[in-house]
């Protein structure tokens, strides 16, 4: 039988893992008509660590990231973010929620009819209304300059290369300093140069800031690159997850598959 | 005779189908659109205001609308006249032309009008442009910036239809009316002057007022079904091309129809 301070001390250390992990999935299920695209995924990502989602094309990796910030309901499950379920919150209440997590869309998703420095500027002017215009211009600057995009402040979206606009996207993602970064395909159609370029990007970042991240990804090189763990999906569920070489070394006939492709 | 019998039993089948199919995707279409309406109207009551964006689309809905319904208002004013001309001097009653004018232009053809060329100009405008940054994941990357969609895209967009058609229903009303006077002054000289105590005779404000504000409810359905439409797209450019063309179609129907309940409205609370 355990004495009072056991107990306090297990309770404790619980509440430590439950701090410490940053984001927590669990159960979850998402269907879109008569498909099933998750069907009972469960994962935890810690905070300062980074988890590549893989797999093949249409098993719910997006959705999987778009479940996370509240851009879709789940069917069942639940998401927790910082230990808060978010299924049912309010629009208001997602919104505090979503002011901690930085999301790089596959596309980038770009303002397109605004320049670079707005589209940066766009979640500072909504969410940092005690600054100055100039604090603001600052910050953007700053953002700006630590994605290598200082020079193109007054472009328009559809001036700019793929991997410039995700480059961008990634700057507006980390505006508002988030504690999570969620990104979507960040090397996905773009030449090895410039994905091994988002790949360093991404890593400098994370060693900077410190973010708990999910990254989404079909490229092995670039998930074994800047993961600290991979999860491999297969219809709607993770087959395995762990370091790169633990994957290396299961016979799970699927995962030997997916890694002789890739 | 058999065989066209057995045809049209065969056809029944999918028609009983279909039938009920539609009308539960109408209903479906008409209780989304109302948990719309529902969260723009809580979001557009709910500080902080985006009055920025409203003025700007104020500017967008309102200026570079007024050409076209100025240029709709007075061809609208020049073919009253000519046909109230010609029909009214076969009765004898050519005395009327003036009051006939004025009050066809503001009482009916000058709002209906401008609701049917800003639901064409507007409506295809905010459908497509809506559609286009949904498609595109834009309004996606708002909703993760935790900028609430609605309260920055719809409720502006909506607000700014409501407060200039009343305004853009006046400027046609004027210019079908002068257009009226000229293409009268042009067959049997009168002055302007002249035209319009003749025609206000027995006008009061009832007569201007009521009209000219149900244009606000135009303004509400255009807007409405257009962010509506543009917000719910799927599809890339194809969804694109059909958000703009429902925009249209749609808030054109329903501005007829609530011109119609509208109308009938005014007639029994403005006698």
């Amino acid at each position: 039988m355990d004495t009072i301070d056991q107990v306090a001390e297990k309770r404790a250390e619980a509440e430590e893992d439950a701090r410490a992990q940053v984001i927590a999935v669990d159960d979850l299920h998402k269907s879109f008509g008569s498909q099933t695209v998750l069907n009972g995924i469960s994962l935890t990502v810690s905070r300062g660590e980074t988890l590549a989602v893989l797999g093949r094309s249409g098993t719910g990796k997006s959705v999987l990231l778009r479940l996370i910030i509240g851009l879709e309901k789940p069917d069942s499950g639940s998401v927790r973010i910082h230990g808060q379920d978010i299924a049912g919150l309010a629009l208001d209440q997602l919104g505090e929620i979503r002011m901690k997590m930085g999301f790089l869309f596959q596309h980038a998703a770009l303002y397109d009819s605004l320049t670079v420095e707005q589209n940066v500027a766009f979640p500072l002017q909504h969410h940092k209304k005690t600054m100055s215009k100039s604090e603001q211009g600052d910050r953007v600057k700053e953002l700006l300059a630590e994605v290598g995009m200082e020079g193109d402040l007054n472009k328009m979206p559809s001036d700019i290369s793929g991997g410039m606009q995700k480059r961008v996207g990634l700057a507006r993602a980390l505006a508002l300093e988030p504690d999570i970064l969620l990104l979507d395909e960040p090397t996905a159609g773009l030449d090895p140069i410039s994905a091994a370029e988002i790949d360093d990007l991404v890593l400098k970042l994370q060693a900077e800031h410190h973010m708990a991240s999910i990254v989404v990804t079909h490229d092995l090189h670039s998930a074994k690159t800047i993961a600290d763990r991979l999860a491999l999906i297969n219809e709607g569920n993770v087959v395995i997850e762990g370091a790169f070489e633990e994957l290396q070394r299961s016979d799970i006939e699927f995962v030997r598959e997916f890694l002789g492709h890739s | 005779m058999i065989d066209r019998r057995s045809r049209a039993v065969a056809l029944l089948p999918s028609m009983g189908s279909s039938t009920p199919g539609l009308i539960t995707r109408f209903l479906e279409w008409f209780g989304d659109l109302g948990i719309f309406f529902w969260r723009v109207v809580r979001a557009a009551v709910t500080p902080p205001f985006e009055f920025r964006e409203l003025f700007r689309q104020l500017d967008e809905i309102g200026s570079m609308s007024l050409p076209l319904v100025a240029l709709a208002g007075a061809a609208t004013g020049v073919v009253l006249s000519l046909e109230a001309r010609y029909s009214l001097t076969r009765f004898g009653a050519k005395s009327l032309l003036p009051a006939a004018i004025v009050f066809s232009v503001i009482h009916e053809t000058g709002p209906i009008i401008t609701g049917l060329v800003v639901s064409g100009r507007v409506g295809a405008g905010i459908g497509a442009e809506l559609a286009s940054m949904k498609v595109t994941e834009q309004i996606d990357a708002i909703e993760a910036s935790a900028v609430n969609p609605y309260k920055l895209l719809a409720a502006p967009r909506i607000l700014a239809c409501i407060l200039v058609l009343p305004l853009l229903t006046l400027a046609a009303d004027l210019c079908g009316l002068v257009m009226g006077w000229v293409a009268q002054a042009l067959v049997e000289p009168l002055s302007f002057h002249q035209f319009i105590s003749s025609g206000f005779k027995g006008a009061d404000f009832n007569d201007l007022l009521p009209p000219t504000f149900k244009t606000m409810v135009f303004g509400l359905i255009i807007g409405l079904i257009a962010c509506f439409q543009g917000m719910r797209t799927r599809g890339g450019a194809a969804g694109v091309g059909r958000a703009a063309t429902s925009s249209v179609v749609l808030s054109s129907l329903f501005v007829i129809l609530a011109d119609v309940v509208l109308v009938k409205l005014i007639l029994i609370f403005f006698p």
